[in-house]
């Protein structure tokens, strides 16, 4: 029998982007394999081997009745649970029926609205359980995805640096989008993570990453107005897919028509 | 009455949440019902009063495996409001970003989710410790699917750089051909894939679909064309609703679709296929003889090698834009904002899929209408299980649930596309 980590990978309501990232990692996929056991990855195995699970990686939010259930039942299951992408640990894109009315969101795209069964709002795991980290993005970052799960299997703290975008347009010698008037951009109060792609191709981040630690959301909205961005657009560049959390939320409610 | 239960509680190897039922009474299969319990997100409603702009990246986000796809059925849809047109070069650069994805997706489902089911494993990494070679061949070439969407798009997953009108950045000549030593490894590699999957053991089975994919476009078909079928449709994206509806039964997360006064329908590799394979590239076609393939295919079980030879075109096809990119002068056509209803349909790599938008005069979303492949396949999984399980009756229960769990992965269902889908529950009686 083997004695290696087991590592379980579980799904709420996402689009399976971030758990794809794992199987993404084409040059160290089989090395992940042979250091840990795969216990639990419906997308990938049909194997199932019982918990509990050393290290357990949660993808999506909780849209459902049944899944808070469920989620309680992985946190017993799991001895460290780490939340992948925007949809576990923000509420994802989903979240932005936590603004509106579910039965009117329901109405729209079902004919049988009494068919599904769903809550009024989509929430971040750590709204449920206990989180022992989270990992941001839409999607993860793959390359943080690994450095997180050898930290977990090294118990050492993971190397993710909760600074801005802007370090790393800087780091990548990307000439300021906002400077120079070329976009939009939310870098600025945004968790680096992706290595300022949207910047290197000439527009502006979008925020999918969620808010750096300590964002200063209200001088970067005062600088948006400046280059002719209305309060309608304010509110919509901060209600995206990570709409639900906290300084995003609180930013995008103090604009809008 | 005699009843027997067979249960799989969550149907392993595709993308999303679901389930199946068999309900078999006195040795007779009454029901096959694929369910769909993948948490249903919403995005018709919360596109509405989102900036036109906005919608490629938002739509991406229904789907990591094929984010491409509804970029690419969002931007042609919201052109097609605005009524503008995209130039040569970018039309090229969008079939180049889907040869990328349709790679990547296709040999994620043929190495990873599809061959332990011919194998025998439970999955890529248990056949890996037998067959290290098939898995480390399938990753090679998933990656250099990648290299495309990374460079194209700037990133694998929701890639960022697809805009209405265009692309925020184009590639330089030289960057481009940076791609093409890996990508002519990769049209090695994908020839040993066709012969691998050809070699597998298929049941002798075929069914009378009406398959349903973009034709009639002088090419193998991505980003344009008519819709149309073997059963005589031929329409254009405008005319979809019109021949087309969806419907919500209660089992399910996903709207179901059926070809107005026809039924079920089938989009896909086999359709695709089907309607044009004399418009593959030569090689292409060439390994489709190679692997025993006719000009059409009826057999859902050999989608595989259909995947297979299209693997090989994405190749061909992606060195030929390569070889005969000229960078444009700008990346993108304006896209002055107007009222207007836009319609598109694009060839994910699991098959058709239809966008419409409503747009008022500042381009906001009015209305926003999105019909994946996988809720119009549903009906046809449903419609196999019916002809294929009863074949199987007299296998455990094992065996039986694993072979409808194939035959359902056989179209590759997107459960989290769908569920805008597989728990297995075999009732028998």
């Amino acid at each position: 029998m083997t004695s290696k980590p087991k590592l379980a990978v579980w799904k709420f309501a996402s689009c399976d982007g971030c758990q794809l990232s794992l199987l993404d990692c084409e040059d160290e996929l089989l090395a992940v394999a042979g250091a840990v056991d795969i216990a639990y990855f419906p997308e990938a195995t049909r194997a199932v081997v019982k918990g509990p699970y050393d290290v357990s990686l949660v993808e999506g939010s909780v849209t459902t009745p049944h899944d808070a259930e469920r989620l309680h039942e992985v946190r017993r299951q799991s001895k460290t649970l780490i939340t992948i992408g925007a949809c576990a640990t923000a509420g994802g894109i989903q979240a932005l029926r936590n603004f509106k009315d579910v039965r009117e969101f329901t109405s729209i795209v079902y004919a049988q609205p009494e068919y599904i069964d769903t809550l009024a709002t989509s929430t971040p795991i750590s709204a449920h359980v206990n989180v022992d980290f989270e990992l941001r993005g839409c999607p993860i970052n793959k390359h943080q995805l690994l450095d997180v799960l050898v930290a977990y299997l090294h118990r050492r703290k993971p190397n993710i640096p909760p600074h801005s975008v802007c370090m790393e347009c800087k780091a990548r010698g990307t000439v300021c989008v906002l400077v120079r008037g070329a976009a939009s951009c939310l870098g600025p109060v945004t968790h680096a993570g992706c290595g300022a792609i949207c910047p290197a191709y000439n527009r502006g981040c979008y925020g999918c990453f969620g808010p750096k630690e300590t964002p200063n959301t209200v001088s970067l909205s005062a600088k948006l107005r400046d280059s002719g961005m209305n309060e309608r657009d304010l509110q919509r560049v901060y209600r995206t897919f990570n709409a639900g959390a906290e300084a995003f939320r609180e930013e995008g409610d103090r604009h809008g028509t | 009455m005699e009843r027997r239960t067979i249960k799989v509680e969550v149907l392993a190897r595709v993308e999303g949440e679901g389930g199946l039922r068999l309900v078999i009474e006195n040795g007779k299969l009454r029901e096959a019902e694929l369910r769909i319990f993948e948490p249903p997100r919403f995005f018709e409603a919360f596109l509405r009063g989102r900036s036109c702009m906005e919608v490629p990246d938002i739509t991406a986000r229904i789907c990591g495996i094929c984010p491409v796809a509804y970029q690419m059925s969002a931007v042609h849809a919201m052109e097609d409001a605005l009524g503008i047109s995209i130039t040569p070069e970018i039309r090229e650069l969008r079939r180049l970003l889907y040869c990328g994805e349709w790679i990547e997706s296709h040999v994620l489902h043929m190495y990873m989710l599809h061959a332990p089911d011919f194998l025998g494993y439970d999955g890529a990494v248990e056949m890996a410790k037998d067959h290290p070679e098939v898995v480390r061949d399938g990753l090679a070439l998933k990656k250099a699917g990648n290299e495309i969407l990374r460079l194209l798009g700037g990133r694998e997953i929701h890639p960022i750089n697809v805009r209405v009108g265009g692309f925020y950045r184009v590639p330089t000549k030289r960057e481009l051909r940076e791609l093409r030593e890996g990508l002519l490894r990769g049209r090695d590699a994908s020839l040993g894939t066709v012969k691998l999957v050809a070699g597998f053991e298929f049941p002798d089975v075929e069914r009378d679909y009406e398959f349903v994919s973009l034709g009639n476009a002088g090419e193998y078909p991505f980003n344009a064309g008519h819709v149309v079928s073997n059963k005589g449709l031929d329409i254009t994206p405008q005319q979809y609703d019109a021949h087309f509806e969806e419907y919500h039964v209660k089992r399910s997360n996903a709207l179901h679709s059926r070809h107005i006064g026809h039924g079920p329908y089938l989009t896909g590799p086999l359709a695709r296929y089907s309607l044009n394979s004399a418009l593959l590239s030569p090689l292409a076609q060439e390994a489709a003889k190679q692997a025993g393939l006719g000009p059409t295919c009826y057999n859902p079980f050999r989608s595989i090698v259909i995947r297979a030879v299209e693997v090989v075109y994405a190749f061909d096809e992606a060195l030929r834009i390569i070889d005969a990119y000229e960078q444009p002068d700008r990346p993108f056509v304006d896209a002055p904002m107007r009222a207007g209803v836009g319609y598109a349909c694009t060839e994910a790599p699991r098959g058709m899929l239809y966008h419409r938008y409503r747009l008022d005069t500042e381009g906001s979303v009015l209305d926003a209408k999105i019909v994946p492949p996988t809720s119009q396949n549903q009906p046809s999984i449903e419609a196999d299980l019916m002809d294929f399980a009863p074949r199987w009756l007299d296998l455990p229960d094992e065996k039986l649930g694993h072979l409808c769990e194939q035959a359902i992965r056989n179209h590759d269902p997107c459960i989290s596309c769908a569920t805008h889908f597989l728990k297995l529950d075999v009732v028998r009686g």
